[in-house]
């Protein structure tokens, strides 16, 4: 999917944006290829809504400039943008009905009304609300209404989709069939979408690529894959999945040398010591019971522990996942004297502050 | 409340009863008979026909004046202007509310005086507008706008701005958002804000007497007859006339759903 053409769907060139003195966004870069499903993940505040806003022109940048399918568009206005926008409380027109909600698009830019009313029975039909077009919006449930929004967008079936948390008022199991639902509907009209999230989990499940932000800016552009085993840095490992960071005396004992290093929890092994595993020893802290999965803390052998004055404010302890399969070992409790061991592939340098510093990232570390 | 209903509806009751009562000519003392005397008079006489399409035009150019120039205020109000000029303007329009009607009337009937502020701008024009319909209107649009501003800001508050940007998103420039999106969300606020001003205009008869010239309203009519004529069946009878047109456009607002809105 990635790379489907060598033209890129959108184009970002140092773009910025400041409310006032307050800085949004500082220079973002960013190529997304068309047909991707694109994400953009980062906490509330880092930008990712602000950067969704400006491609489809809401926002002025401050700087910089935003290109669609190779075109300058950064002055134009949203109408003039072949872009549609799925929007996080779907802003429905609340005085019309669900059909001509999907149809507003096609009536504004004055398609013929045969074509009209053909193209809205298919955009219900793809979202499966066919039956549904007399009715109000208020009249629908909140996944109904979050479909009749991406009819609605996918009607004048722009170049890209931007989709700003869309799913972020379905409860979890909506959440989930939406999801599942998004990606089919995308592969199957093959438009770029962009879509904007704080749940890493959505993002790792949908997206082709992620582009994580914090600060306003973009730390890392790369697919769920390498996010997850290559972050680049402290705030990647954390922020995507649960990683366990290493540095101070911690990383001495784990690593053998300085550094700040990110290991998975589920990477690390509690009995058995796979070949060319490294490995270390620790105390049982705590042990939380999740059903498939027991999740361990383990206190590290670290010289004075945590009242070393190096290790203040870095974790002297690793978090530990382990699979509750048929032949698992024996129950684990706390204070139990453990032998915990790992791949050296498996742990991650990472760039030693929380920076923007392009990926130092080592496979071959320890 | 309730005894201000029923204090209200007896009120109004006495009138209609009264409305079939007439009067002796000669010692001008109610007579307590029942005849439809009055309401053949208010048919027949050319003269109270005139005064009420003449109170129903004023009402209708009072509540579309006040429509057109409250929209753009209302607009500025709810979605451009920062939280705090909002506020200003929102004391600023509440403000004027605050000053006794006598003042603001007073006020206007020096601005249309033949040496007045009015004057003045328009006498270079070769125009001249004096005491008289037209002053009239302009006076009850200014003395009931903030009733318009108001329930227009109120409804324009509560389309939230990605409505907006969904329109322009999906192709719509400003005037196509308005026209297919902002009005027809906004028509029952609209309605919300007519009845207030073209209720009170029906009822008003102090601010024609001001700078109206020698016209007159179905509120002067009625006060005549009551005071200067002392026939208070007729009288009676002619204040039916907007209690019925006042129903009549109740009941026809009803039907948008503006009455939600209040």
């Amino acid at each position: 999917m990635v790379n489907r053409s060598n033209s890129p769907s959108i184009q970002l060139t140092d773009l910025a944006k400041s409310f006032g003195s307050v800085s949004a966004v500082d220079g973002v870069d960013l190529t997304i290829a068309e047909g991707e499903f694109f994400s953009m993940l980062g906490p509330s505040g880092s930008g990712k809504t602000t950067v969704l806003r400006m491609i489809a022109g809401f926002e002025q940048p401050t700087r910089g400039t935003v290109s669609l399918a190779g075109q300058d568009v950064t002055g134009l206005p949203p109408f003039a943008r072949d872009v549609n926008t799925v929007f996080q409380d779907y802003a429905l027109f609340p005085h019309m009905s669900i059909a001509e909600n999907v149809e507003y698009g096609l009536r504004v830019k004055r398609v013929p009304k045969a074509e009209r009313r053909t193209r809205v029975g298919e955009a219900l039909e793809t979202v499966r609300l066919s039956s549904h077009g007399d009715r109000r919006p208020h009249q629908l449930s909140g996944g109904q209404r979050q479909r009749v929004a991406l009819a609605r967008a996918l009607i004048n079936r722009p170049t890209v989709l931007l989709l700003d948390e869309p799913l972020g008022a379905l409860d979890l199991k909506l959440r989930r069939e939406m999801q599942i639902e998004l990606k089919a509907i995308q592969r199957e009209v093959g438009i770029t979408f962009v879509f904007v999230t704080h749940d890493q989990e959505e993002a790792l499940t949908l997206s082709d690529r992620i582009a994580i932000f914090n600060d306003g800016r973009i730390l890392q552009v790369a697919t769920p894959r390498e996010l997850y085993e290559t972050p680049n840095s402290a705030f990647v490992a954390g922020f995507v999945g649960t990683s366990n960071l290493l540095t101070g005396a911690a990383a001495r004992s784990v690593v053998g040398r300085d550094g700040t290093f990110s290991i998975r929890p589920e990477k690390i092994h509690l009995d058995d010591v796979p070949d060319g595993a490294a490995t270390t020893a620790g105390v049982i802290r705590e042990v939380v019971y999740l059903g498939s999965a027991n999740h361990f803390v383990v206190d590290l052998d670290v010289p004075d522990g945590p009242d070393n004055p190096e290790n203040r404010g870095n974790p002297t302890s690793l978090t530990v996942l382990r699979q509750n399969t048929a032949t698992a070992g024996t129950a684990l409790g706390r204070g139990e004297r453990v032998r915990l061991s790992w791949l050296p592939e498996n742990v991650i340098e990472l760039a030693s502050t929380l920076s923007t510093a392009p990926s130092a990232i080592t496979e071959e570390s320890a | 409340m309730l005894w201000l209903g029923v204090a209200y509806l007896v009120a109004l009751g006495g009138l209609f009863v009264t409305a079939f009562w007439t009067t002796n000519e000669f010692s001008n003392t109610l007579v307590r008979v029942w005849n439809t005397d009055n309401f053949e008079q208010l048919f027949t006489l050319d003269v109270y026909r005139t005064i009420t399409l003449r109170t129903i035009g004023v009402a209708v150019a009072v509540t579309v004046i006040d429509a057109i120039v409250a929209f753009p205020i209302a607009l500025f109000m709810a979605k451009v202007a920062s939280q705090r000029w909002q506020r200003i303007m929102l004391i600023a329009v509440l403000m004027p509310l605050w000053a006794s009607y006598l003042v603001k009337a007073y006020a206007w009937r020096a601005m249309f005086s033949s040496t007045g502020p009015v004057n003045s701008l328009l006498d270079p024009l070769g125009l001249h507008l004096g005491y008289g319909l037209p002053a009239t209107v302009i006076t009850l649009a200014y003395l009931w706008l903030p009733y318009m501003i108001l329930p227009m800001f109120a409804g324009l508050e509560r389309v939230p701005d990605s409505v907006l940007e969904a329109s322009a998103d999906l192709g719509a420039r400003g005037g196509t958002t308005l026209r297919r999106v902002i009005l027809p969300i906004l028509a029952p606020a609209v309605f919300a804000g007519s009845i207030f001003t073209f209720s009170l205009t029906l009822g008003d008869y102090i601010a024609v007497k001001i700078v109206g010239g020698t016209n007159q309203l179905l509120g002067n009519a009625v006060y005549d007859s009551a005071l200067t004529g002392s026939n208070l069946p007729f009288a009676a009878a002619l204040a039916t006339i907007p209690v019925v047109i006042m129903l009549v456009y109740l009941a026809a607002v009803r039907r948008t759903g503006a009455l939600d809105e209040l």
